[in-house]
């Protein structure tokens, strides 16, 4: 039972981690959407900034190293490992895509899938993108919950796991209920090749490859914040909505939420 | 006659007046980015470069408009002795927090592909910072105040579709909102974070 917790936890907390990708494609949304993203509540943020700087301090500890050992490793080995790990979240992207109504996309991913773990050897080389194929670009069930109309709810930060929202706590849950088919072959699937390990070992690679890709820019975001847990929340957030919306450079109505408030700042 | 004719030549010298001044967004963004990558390219120390970076900044962000953005609906409140001192201490913590993440890089190639003109005061260009072996090509935005169109002037940054004035904007309300809305709180934040 606690091995099946760990696994959630680490599972929603990789899901977690890689919420950075961006989306193609145009969803109609609510207009009024924005209205109630823009009342997204930080209902716990006493406890949330506790869990924060308990989150700092592991990333300083623990995750922060990692990242920088694997960043001294070999570069086509680094490569390698952060091909084959987006190769495998291929596995909730097409699922999502489908959900989303995004039949074309998922046809493409499912292509990629295919060319990637068979001539890209595990997934480990890009065969897809050297093929032509259109960029990859992540999803989750966060996402389609989101796409459906459904709000964000509170703003959340989970120990370990990092921030989220109840909506996409909601989705990273779908992953181990199902949802996930690289979880369920390597729990249920009964064979010799895959175990409870190996998914483990490739959703904490998956974390640490998105770390090391980012030592830089959260050391340099952390050194010029004047309220870092504030800083994480908005960027999140605004990550979030962007790819909710499947906005890559995000837009004018998703940034600003009232483009007003800059049109009465007149500076001349 | 002769005055229409008075007339007539003043309005074209009027006419080349504007467009020998007027300055297109999106080659202001280019000349600025070039002039900074210059400085970053400089060997000088980081230092030199910061204190260049600030000069750069002074010249093309609207430091004042961004400030006031990033204060949210507290603006409303401040009166003129209070906006004297948040825009002096703005300002430093601006001018800091934007070269200290500007000189960590070094010679960075940013190409203006784009322009999306808003309406008559903004317009958004678009560019791309140029991928290395080390990063992977970012795309970023800039939000530019053209209601003077012979001084257009940043207002905002949106990397990767993330805004940094929306994230100050944020951060500044997270403040004031543990504080009880006292704008005395965010003052002293800012003027500890310039002096550190």
């Amino acid at each position: 039972m606690l091995k099946k917790l760990i696994i959630l936890a680490i599972s929603i907390f990789l899901t977690a981690v890689n919420v950075y990708a961006g989306t193609d494609g145009d969803l109609a949304l609510k207009k009024n959407q924005n209205k109630e993203e823009k009342k997204i509540k930080d209902c716990f943020e006493k406890l949330n900034r506790a869990t924060f700087s308990f989150n700092q301090g592991l990333d300083k500890v623990l995750i922060k190293p990692l990242a920088k050992g694997y960043r001294n490793l070999p570069g086509p080995l680094q490569k390698g490992t952060s091909n084959a790990v987006k190769n495998l979240s291929n596995l909730i992207t097409i699922p999502n895509n489908i959900l989303q109504g995004d039949i074309k996309t998922a046809v493409i991913n499912t292509a990629r899938l295919a060319v990637n773990t068979t001539v890209g050897l595990l997934g480990t080389i890009d065969a897809a993108n050297k093929m032509g194929f259109p960029k990859y670009e992540k999803e989750d069930y966060g996402q389609t919950l989101g796409s459906w109309g459904i709000g964000p709810g509170c703003y959340l930060v989970l120990p370990v796991l990092g921030p989220t929202t109840v909506r996409d706590t909601a989705g990273s849950f779908a992953n181990v209920l199902g949802g996930d088919p690289w979880y369920n072959a390597s729990f249920h699937g009964n064979n010799e090749f895959l175990s409870e390990s190996l998914y483990i070992t490739s959703r904490a690679l998956s974390g640490i490859d998105f770390r090391a890709n980012n030592l830089e820019s959260f050391e340099n975001l952390e050194d010029n914040s004047i309220d870092f847990y504030a800083s994480v929340k908005s960027l999140y957030l605004q990550d979030r909505e962007n790819k909710i919306k499947n906005k890559q450079r995000g837009n004018i109505e998703v940034l600003y939420k009232d483009e007003d408030d800059w049109e009465e700042i007149d500076s001349n | 006659m002769k005055i229409k004719k008075i007339l007539l030549i003043l309005m074209f010298f009027n006419v080349i007046n504007s467009n020998l001044y007027s300055m297109e967004p999106d080659v202001f963004v280019q000349s600025t980015v070039n002039r900074a990558s210059q400085i970053l390219s400089k060997n000088i120390s980081k230092d030199e470069k910061i204190i260049e970076l600030k000069n750069v900044a002074k010249e093309t962000v609207d430091i004042i408009g961004v400030g006031f953005y990033s204060l949210g609906s507290a603006r409303k409140n401040l009166n003129d002795s209070q906006k004297k001192q948040y825009f002096k201490l703005f300002e430093n913590y601006f001018l800091k927090s934007f070269s200290s993440r500007l000189s960590e890089y070094t010679n960075p190639k940013i190409e203006v592909v784009g322009k999306k003109v808003l309406n008559k005061n903004y317009t958004i260009v678009n560019s791309l910072l140029v991928a290395t072996s080390q990063r992977p090509e970012v795309k970023i935005d800039w939000r530019v105040y053209t209601k003077n169109p012979d001084s257009p002037l940043i207002r905002d940054l949106i990397i990767e579709g993330l805004s940094l004035a929306r994230t100050q904007k944020e951060e500044f309300a997270s403040i004031l909102n543990s504080n009880d809305g006292d704008i005395k709180a965010l003052f002293k934040t800012l003027e500890e974070f310039s002096n550190n």
